[in-house]
């Protein structure tokens, strides 16, 4: 399972990085977002995948190796809910760009370089 | 120790209510009085942290090294206290130069909600609580930056959003690789571990995701791109936040994580962040010299004073460590009193391009007087603060023998004095343009419109005049972060592995 994750990631990372280097401003967008969606799994995976072994522990489990470990979860669940927010927010920004110049062209963006 | 929390409390609390007030004048009270309070509260920390050296608390009464810990030692402390000095004047600024009262309101907000984050960062011992308030810090200047809308500040936005987004993730990833290797986020308990690790290889690979995620944050040379096409877009005033507060986070997360735990392949980080600190240092300093727009011209120098900090972290030794964290003091205050400055001959000349204003120094002697106190600050002239934050740099540098990037280091002086007596004959000594001819006469400053900068620029003179005392802290903070035993020990509290 962890081997089919971990080239999941990386196609995730390979496709994020092709969006991020498209010029329009959506692709962009999806981009982050594959990449985000990509570290969270590499953040998932990071403490190895423990399977059908929830973390409660009971009387019947002793040894602490056994179940799986819960932070990195509770670390991706962060994770997720403060990339949703952010992408939510770049969405906005982006529709409120296109309103003001009516383009989606990151090449047209030149005017606060040099 | 609850009294830790309260650095992050005060601002939430603030923004609460702030989020309820309509009335602008009620919002101006309430951000002004809040921001003293802030200033109270973080001088209050220092006061109990001379005696008991290090702070902790730890949140929701979980034990250190499975709950998120606070942690307050010298350094937490200085960044405190000079944070909400230059909060508290950035607040009675943006009294009188946030523009329409519809936005001050909604300025305090996430004015709060950044210091929030920004307090936090600098207070957590936990890794990933970090992370947190990076974003924190990350989502309020977002909304900050693009403040009002306009063509050019939302393009500025839309490129700072995509490098420190990108950063955001480089930080997820070296996370999640550090728990793989470690089974733990917490910084004592790291420290705890990798410092006595001996295959440097394997923690490299994620010390080099943070150096990108906090290099981005910090605006190092290759990483900088984001800084001087964003910063000279949004209100004067909100451009003078960022360069007093943002890049210093990045700065002090290396200097957090390059002293407790990445310590492991000394030879290799440290070559490597000299050559970065020079790169650094120079193309801020040229860049800075070829523009005209005095916010341009500030905003490349931010980069350029940054290298100076990453020198002294490179060089490692205790003395080169006190002097980052003294130049990070001074650059704060001054950075943040020359965008003011900039702000104010903008708000009564109407432009920020030095080409089209001039002859200020007789239209205003004063103005002139508090332009100088931070542009020779800056350019390090004595008696003023950044005489001995670049002395005591390039002291440490002499002495551990980097000749080459301590030449580059007084050469990029050179470079900044350069581009501040720029700003100061083409603004002040040479005559006015034709077409501007028009407003002649004495310009009429109100004494509140000018009293934030009277007051960084009386504290950078105080830098100065008390630099021993100062130093002395620094220094304080320096061999605490050289020789983090205690600190390990009293965030663990005798916790093993």
């Amino acid at each position: 399972m962890e081997i089919i994750l971990a080239i999941l990631v990386g196609i995730l990372y390979t496709a994020g990085a092709y969006m991020l280097l498209r010029r329009s401003i959506l692709k962009f967008i999806i981009g982050i977002i594959f990449i985000s969606n990509a570290t969270n799994l590499l953040v998932f995976l990071a403490s190895g995948i423990t399977r059908g072994k929830p973390a409660f522990v009971n009387d019947n489990v002793l040894k602490a190796e056994a179940i799986a470990d819960p932070l990195p979860q509770a670390l991706v669940l962060t994770a997720i809910v403060i990339g949703f927010g952010i992408v939510v927010f770049t969405l906005a920004l982006k529709f409120k760009f296109f309103q003001v110049t009516g383009t989606d062209d990151l090449d047209q963006l030149k005017q606060t370089d040099n | 120790m609850t009294v830790v929390a309260f650095p992050i409390l005060i601002p939430f609390v603030l923004m609460l209510i702030l989020i309820m007030v309509r009335s602008s004048i009620w919002a101006k009270w309430i951000g002004v009085l809040g921001s003293a309070l802030l200033c109270f509260i973080s001088i209050y920390l220092f006061a109990l942290l001379k005696n008991k050296e290090i702070i902790t608390l730890n949140m929701g009464g979980w034990r250190a090294p499975f709950g998120i810990v606070l942690v307050i030692d010298y350094l937490s402390s200085i960044m405190l206290i000079i944070s909400s000095l230059v909060v508290l004047a950035i607040s009675i600024y943006a009294v009188y130069y946030m523009d329409g009262n519809h936005k001050s309101t909604k300025f305090y907000v996430f004015f709060f909600s950044l210091i929030m984050g920004v307090n936090g960062a600098f207070t957590t011992g936990d890794v990933f609580n970090l992370y947190v308030w990076f974003e924190v810090i990350l989502i309020s200047s977002f909304v900050l930056i693009t403040l009002g809308n306009s063509k050019e500040q939302l393009e500025g936005g839309i490129k700072y959003m995509a490098l420190n987004l990108i950063g955001s993730l480089f930080f997820l990833a070296g996370l999640g690789l550090l728990y793989a290797k470690t089974g733990t986020m917490n910084m004592a308990q790291l420290a705890q571990i990798l410092r006595n690790h001996e295959q440097a290889i394997f923690i490299n690979s994620s010390a080099v995701l943070f150096f990108i995620a906090f290099g981005i944050k910090a605006a190092v040379f290759p990483l900088f791109f984001w800084l001087p096409s964003s910063y000279h877009t949004p209100n004067i005033t909100v451009t003078a936040l960022f360069a007093g507060l943002l890049t210093k986070v990045g700065v002090y997360a290396l200097i957090r994580f390059f002293t407790l735990f990445f310590v492991q392949d000394q030879q290799f980080w440290h070559n490597l962040l000299l050559v970065i600190a020079g790169f650094t240092m120079v193309t801020g300093g040229i860049a800075a010299s070829a523009h005209n727009d005095t916010r341009r011209i500030l905003s490349y120098h931010i980069i350029s004073q940054v290298g100076y900090i990453i020198m002294g972290l490179g060089i490692f030794t205790p003395l080169a460590i006190a002097g980052a964290i003294y130049f990070t003091i001074h650059n704060m205050i001054a950075k943040t009193n020359a965008f003011f400055v900039a702000g104010i001959i903008n708000k009564f000349t109407g432009t920020f391009n030095l080409k089209d204003i001039g002859g200020l120094l007789k239209r205003s002697p004063l103005l002139a007087v508090l332009f100088v106190i931070p542009a020779l600050a800056l350019a390090g002239v004595p008696p003023l603060s950044g005489f001995f934050a670049k002395f005591i740099l390039i002291k440490a540098g002499i002495e551990d023998k980097h000749y080459l990037v301590t030449a580059v280091a007084v050469l990029t002086a050179m470079l900044t004095l350069y581009s501040m007596i720029k700003i100061w004959s083409e603004a002040f000594l040479k005559k006015p343009p034709e077409f501007n001819k028009l407003e002649e006469g004495k310009l009429k400053l109100k004494f509140l419109d000018i009293l934030p900068s009277i007051i960084l620029g009386i504290l950078s003179i105080l830098l100065g005049v008390f630099a021993l005392h100062v130093f002395h802290y620094t220094m304080e903070a320096a061999n605490q972060l050289i020789e983090p035993s205690k600190y390990i020990e009293t965030v663990l509290q005798g916790t093993k592995p």
